[in-house]
Formats: structure tokens, C-alpha cells, sequence
């Protein structure tokens, strides 16, 4: 699982209504090359969550980003390579991810979250 | 134009990773990848940063897709869900066999990414599980829920149409399988009234089932119900045409 995919989920319980961020438990990172689009870096900055890539970036031990985003920041090759290492090049092999309201946690095994309810939580 | 012919990439089957409880490549999936290869440069030009699947199964269907923008350069990024943990594990081994990749995620239709991912989807594939069969059986544990559609095949067809019309962008398109019996006209029309437009890109009748795949997109000419009346009736009309034809077609196989 990449960060972007981290900063695109929210807890789906019933009843929650703060789930994001799901917060992250790292049992194994893995990094894999990808090659850089710097137009989809461009449009998904103001998509992204910036503290959420930040802190998600930390706990899998990168600690590269700026505190801050700030849209300028993307005419920086320097900046725009970091940004595209934390969101696509990082993976949580193994963890889980864990809904900020509910510490219910969402197992994620051989890099893919499992986001499946029980049928209670519905 | 035409003077870079290439023959287009998909998923090898002997490459695609099988499971008892995942659905294997099929008629109606290829189908929708004949489907994507028609409309193939339509796609290329489109310029999609984000495709989705939702029920990738094998992942033969996201393979495919991203094998062949990729040769052309087109670099996106992929998200796939699957209900089946199976499934994605398999969709898991299916990309990585032929070198691509996608995000992937155990969940129902797209839940848990409505909040986050709304309205940045540029293309989404679907083939959904449209046999019409006894409401108890959709969702079921393994394999049946691969198939299982409920009423008119409907049930998951009907919860998967809101959640792409949330999730796709403004320039979304969606790519999806119906079966005659899903009554793929009414699917148009309630899309027509969520202001998409749609065309059948391929129909196709295999032994048990005739199959359209159809593509909806954001046409904002038809948002405003009146001014895009003919349009629409005139298509409805094609469709509607299609289906004496299938079902004369299905009735000469009812002895098996
Ligand atoms: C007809 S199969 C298609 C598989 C694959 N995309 C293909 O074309 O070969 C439908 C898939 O949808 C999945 N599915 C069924 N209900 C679902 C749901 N509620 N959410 C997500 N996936 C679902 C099934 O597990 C199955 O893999």
C-alpha cells in the first residue's frame, strides 16, 4: 500500500465520523522505484492531505518532506522528487491501519489493506 | 497517425494467476478489455492520471489496461478493489507477473474511499457480478459472490452506479458489462438523469448470455433533462432494438 492510498481512506464503520487519518502500524516498509509524473504530482498536491503525507511518510521512516506544503514548492525538481518518493514510492507491506475514532484496526498483509466490515460495524 | 502501429498489450493468460475462488478471464472479461483496446485511442488521448477497477477478480481487466497505456506512454496510476481477498491476491500476482502495478484494496465496491477519492477517478472498469439469481446469494462467501447479481442481476450493478458517479472526475469515464437482462437501457437512463451520456462500445452474445459493454461519460449537455431528449430517446431505441435479436439468439440454446 502507497501513501496515496493511505491518504485517500477513511475508517467505513457505521457511525464514525472522524475516520481520517487512519493511523498507521508499520511492521515492514518497502521501497519501489516508480517512474515520476509530474503532472499527476501537480494535480494530486492539492488533493493530498499535506500533515497526513508528512506524519504517514515518518512512521514509515522518511523524513524528508517539508513541515509545510506550499504549492510554489512544486517548481522545485528537489521538492517534486521527495513528494513523489513519499507518496508512491514507500509501501506498507505490513501493519495496519488503525480508525482514528474506534481503534478498530484494519489488517494490511503482503502490501494490501483489508477494509471489510463485520457485519455489525455496517 | 498510423505510423507508429503497435500491436496493443494485454494480460497473457498463462501469465494471469488463478485461485477455486476467483473468477477466471471470461467472455464478458474479454469483452470489456475488446472493449477498452476499441477505444483504445480515445483512452490514449484522454490522458487518465488515475484508473480504477472495481471487482478486478484475476486482474486480467487491470493488467490490460495498464499494459497498454503504459506502451504508449501513458503513465497512470491504478486502484482495484475486490471483495474477495482471494481476488486481489490473485490481481496482486497477475500485475507483478507482467510487470505493471496497481493499489490494491479488500473492500465492498469502493467503501472507505468515498470521503478521500470522490471526484478524482478519470476511468473506471467494471464487470460486475449482473447473473440475476436469488437475492441471497449476492455477496456470499467465495466464488458465487463473483456472479451473483440478485434481482434482474442488479443488486451490486445498482449500488456500483452511485459510487462512480462519486468517485469519477469531471472528465470521468466508466467502462461497464450488462447483461441483457440487467436491463442495460434503464441503466442508461438513470445515468442520463446523473447527466452522462453513454454508447455501447461492444455487444456480444456468447452461449449462455449477451453482453454490451457500455461507456458512460459526463456530458453536460445532458444534464438539463429537456434539451437532450432526442438524443437519448434515439439511443434507447438502438438498444431496445438489440434485444429481440438476443434473446431469439438465446432461446435456440435453451436445450442446454
Ligand atoms: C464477473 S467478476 C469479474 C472479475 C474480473 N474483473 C474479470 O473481468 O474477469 C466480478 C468480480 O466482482 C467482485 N465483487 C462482487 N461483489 C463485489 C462488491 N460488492 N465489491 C467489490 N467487488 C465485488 C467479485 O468478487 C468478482 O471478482
Amino acid at each position: 500500500m502507497r501513501l496515496l492510498t493511505h491518504n485517500m481512506l477513511s475508517s467505513n464503520i457505521k457511525g464514525v465520523t472522524n475516520g481520517f487519518p487512519l493511523r498507521i502500524e508499520a511492521v515492514k516498509v518497502e521501497e519501489k522505484t516508480v517512474e515520476m509524473n509530474t503532472d499527476f504530482l501537480k494535480n494530486m498536491f492539492v488533493k493530498i492531505d499535506w500533515k497526513v503525507l508528512v506524519e504517514a511518510s515518518r512512521t514509515l521512516g522518511y523524513a524528508e518532506l517539508p513541515e509545510e506544503g506550499d504549492s510554489s514548492f512544486l517548481e522545485s525538481d528537489e521538492f517534486l522528487s521527495r513528494f513523489h518518493h513519499a507518496l508512491l514510492e514507500l509501501h506498507l507491506e505490513e501493519g495496519a491501519l488503525i480508525c482514528p475514532e474506534t481503534g478498530r484496526r484494519f489488517p494490511v498483509t503482503k502490501g494490501i489493506p483489508n477494509m471489510l466490515l463485520h457485519e455489525d460495524e455496517v | 497517425m498510423a505510423s507508429h502501429k503497435q500491436l496493443p498489450r494485454t494480460a497473457q493468460i498463462r501469465l494471469v494467476s488463478s485461485h477455486e475462488e476467483v473468477y477466471e478471464p471470461c467472455d464478458d472479461s474479454f469483452a470489456l478489455v475488446d472493449a477498452l483496446l476499441a477505444d483504445r485511442t480515445n483512452l490514449l488521448e484522454h490522458r487518465p492520471k488515475l484508473c480504477m477497477e472495481i471487482g478486478c477478480g484475476s486482474g486480467y481487466v487491470i493488467t490490460s489496461l495498464a499494459l497498454t497505456l503504459g506502451q504508449e506512454g501513458c503513465v497512470s496510476n491504478y486502484i482495484a478493489t475486490d471483495i474477495n481477498p482471494h481476488a486481489v491476491k490473485v490481481t496482486s500476482e497477475t500485475l507483478k507477473a507482467h510487470g505493471v502495478d496497481a493499489e490494491l484494496i479488500v473492500t465492498d465496491i469502493a467503501s472507505g474511499l468515498e470521503k478521500r477519492l470522490a471526484g478524482l477517478v478519470d476511468v473506471m472498469v467494471v464487470n460486475p457480478p449482473y447473473v440475476p439469481t436469488p437475492e441471497d446469494e449476492v455477496g456470499a462467501e467465495g466464488i458465487t459472490s463473483s456472479w451473483a447479481g440478485g434481482e434482474n442481476g442488479r443488486t451490486v450493478i445498482d449500488r456500483i452506479l452511485p459510487a462512480a458517479d462519486h468517485l469519477l472526475s469531471e472528465k470521468g469515464w466508466l467502462y461497464m458489462v450488462t447483461l441483457t437482462a440487467n436491463n442495460p437501457s434503464e441503466i442508461c437512463l438513470q445515468m442520463r438523469n446523473k447527466g452522462y451520456a453513454s454508447k455501447i462500445i461492444i455487444q456480444r452474445s456468447t452461449e449462455e448470455e449477451s453482453l454490451h459493454v457500455i461507456k458512460f461519460w459526463r456530458d453536460f449537455d445532458t444534464e438539463v433533462d429537456d434539451t437532450a431528449d432526442q438524443s437519448a430517446s434515439g439511443f434507447i431505441s438502438y438498444l431496445l432494438a438489440q434485444i429481440p435479436l438476443f434473446s431469439s439468439w438465446r432461446g435456440s440454446n435453451s436445450n442446454n
